[in-house]
């Protein structure tokens, strides 16, 4: 079995002690979105604001919920600020690709982590995760993947809302 | 002090070891572990008898038929039914709830009519009631609880006034509070309101007898009383149940079916379509074998004395850590223990605890209406039952220690 140092990395605790880009903005001209984890009550709210040339200006994350949904969210703000909206969206798609990867190995419930493809592999270069990466452990511990992609699938629906997908 | 030496050895998946350590379960409000009496029970109905009930006249089919029937008629004694006939049998508390909504509800209520509920009640008990009133425009009310989760009784009067139905829990499955169901159902009866009692978590760790509450309808779940998962019971008063329209559809519930209709079946088995959960009942009725060979007395002062010890040993171990919520008296409550963990949240508490073996519940415990009340989106929950003693609430102190280095405060 894995231990709790797989899961509970420095990088995530500082993060969850001291969260980025907490807060709210204003709506408008901020897009705002919410998700919930019906399962444990987790709850987060995504704010971004988009500016014409589709890059993200800035980013507020409210709600409240465990040390892996809040310091994945915190790490994900800090990640997503000052991107492109496409960028933003391929990081999206690499983070949830990390998320699945062992989801055959682990077996039972593989949940949160089946609904978006995996990363456009080949057109662009390899997405970056960085301080990401400290959240790979998650996926050994398969009821809190839900956990981890929360403030992703949040994202999501907020970057959808603020910037359509063509 | 164990129940009796060594009966946590009669529960088989309690002697497995997890990474090499002792299985610490206090998850029995959620479901419970099964002794191996009723393992075998179910086993051995289905090497030695198995076969289907009320349609066949060879011997198996008796047999199996009795098993059913005779299982029915434990279920009536262990809650003193007047009669075996208001038993009915039900997937689970959840579907035995529905029944009474779909049934009983549809048929007497309507746009206006009053559902009275307490803020403490599961999903199970507060859903059925919010798409009733979705269909038929009733009206509920709920009968407000304070932060020592205990149901505020001062406007029970004007809760219950033109009310046609009480549903209530008979204890909370999130801060073990012990309702007293008797004093509201006689408070209820002189408003003319009936009684629905939830008692999924009282039946299983107290004495109860369905006359004496003065209820109208009872159910609970199985397998949180040591019984097997997919069987549940609905008690009603035979004269109610007679006057209800049936529930599912179906073979067994019927006496005559033609082209251009059907009568019903007596009850209890015209709220019983199909073919029933035999070897469950079966399984049930070893459970309560097993639970009165203890002796529900024995088994509730257990109980209370276990929770006195963990509500003392984790308040000194954690002074100002832990925050118990619920009655803090032991006697008015079961042992249910919610509980924050400083800033810690409960499911990396409970993330921690599974390390060492432990095993609670994170989360809203399907009581989201309470959880407000408490002020809280979550807490963690650890519940004891009769494998349980006070080496297992140590090891839940003791492990608690870990999730306080790492988050540390
Ligand atoms: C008070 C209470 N009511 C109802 C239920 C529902 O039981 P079941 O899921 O077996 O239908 C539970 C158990 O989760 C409970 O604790």
């Amino acid at each position: 079995m894995p231990g709790l140092e797989d899961l509970y990395r420095e990088v995530i605790l500082d993060h969850y002690r001291s969260p980025r880009n907490r807060g709210e903005l204003a709506t408008p001209p901020a897009t705002r979105a919410e998700g919930f984890n019906p399962l444990c009550g987790d709850e987060i709210v995504v704010y971004i604001d988009v500016d014409d040339q589709g890059v993200i200006t800035d980013v507020a994350i409210g709600g409240q919920g465990c040390s892996i949904s809040q310091s994945s969210a915190s790490m994900m703000s800090a990640a997503v600020k000052g991107q492109s909206v496409d960028d933003a969206r391929r990081l999206v798609s690499a983070f949830k690709a990390m998320m699945s990867i062992h989801e055959g190995e682990i077996g039972g419930d593989g949940s949160g982590s089946n609904d978006d493809a995996p990363t456009e592999a080949g057109d662009k270069e390899p997405v970056r995760l960085g301080d990401l990466e400290a959240l790979r452990g998650v996926v050994k511990f398969p009821v809190r993947i839900k956990c981890a992609t929360l403030g992703w699938n949040t994202l999501t629906q907020a970057l959808d809302e603020a910037a359509p997908r063509v | 002090m164990s129940l009796r030496p060594g009966i946590a050895d009669e529960f088989p998946v309690l002697t497995r070891l997890v990474d090499g350590k002792r299985l610490v379960y206090l998850d029995s409000a959620n479901t419970s572990q099964k002794p191996r009496q009723v393992i075998e029970a179910i086993s051995n109905y289905y090497e030695t008898i198995n076969a289907n009930v009320h349609r066949g006249s060879y011997r198996l089919a008796v047999e199996a038929t009795a098993a059913l029937e005779g299982a029915r008629a434990r279920v009536a004694r262990f809650i003193n039914a007047p009669s075996a006939s208001e038993i009915v049998f039900t997937k689970n508390s959840t579907e035995a709830i529905n029944l009474i909504a779909r049934t009983w509800g549809h048929t007497n209520l309507g746009t206006g009519d009053v559902v009275v509920l307490s803020e403490m009640e599961h999903h199970a008990n507060i859903v059925p009631w919010h798409m009733l009133a979705a269909e038929k425009g009733i009206e509920l009310r709920w009968i407000p609880v304070d932060s020592q989760g205990r149901l505020v009784l001062d406007s029970l009067d004007r809760l219950l006034d033109g009310a046609s139905l009480l549903a209530i829990t008979a204890m909370s499955n999130v801060v073990g509070t012990i309702n007293p169901i008797a004093q509201l159902a006689a408070a209820a009866h002189e408003k003319g309101a009936l009684v629905a009692v939830d008692a999924s978590q009282f039946v299983p760790h107290v004495a109860t007898d369905v006359q004496a509450m003065g209820a109208d309808f009872l159910v609970f779940t199985g397998h949180k009383l040591l019984g097997p998962m997919g069987i549940g019971v609905l008690w009603g008063r035979r004269d109610l149940l007679d006057d209800m329209p049936p529930f599912l559809g179906g073979g067994e519930m019927i006496l005559n079916v033609t082209k251009e209709g059907f009568t019903t079946n007596e009850v209890p088995w015209k709220f019983e379509a199909g073919t029933p959960m035999v070897a469950e009942a079966v399984g049930l009725a070893a459970a309560i074998d097993y639970l009165e060979e203890l002796g529900m007395d024995e088994v509730r002062a257990h109980e209370t004395r276990l929770t006195a010890y963990a509500l003392r040993t984790l308040t000194a171990r954690y002074p100002d850590t832990i925050k118990i919520h619920g009655p803090s008296e032991p006697a008015e409550r079961g042992g249910v223990l919610s509980f924050e963990f400083g800033d810690v949240h409960p499911h990396d508490v409970a993330q921690v605890l599974d390390q060492a073996g432990v095993c609670v519940r994170a989360g809203h415990h399907c009581a989201k209406p309470l959880m407000r009340v408490l002020g809280v989106p979550a807490s963690s929950r650890a519940s004891l039952y009769v494998y349980n003693n006070e080496a297992d609430v140590d090891a839940l102190a003791d492990a608690l220690e870990q999730a306080a280095d790492i988050f540390s405060f």
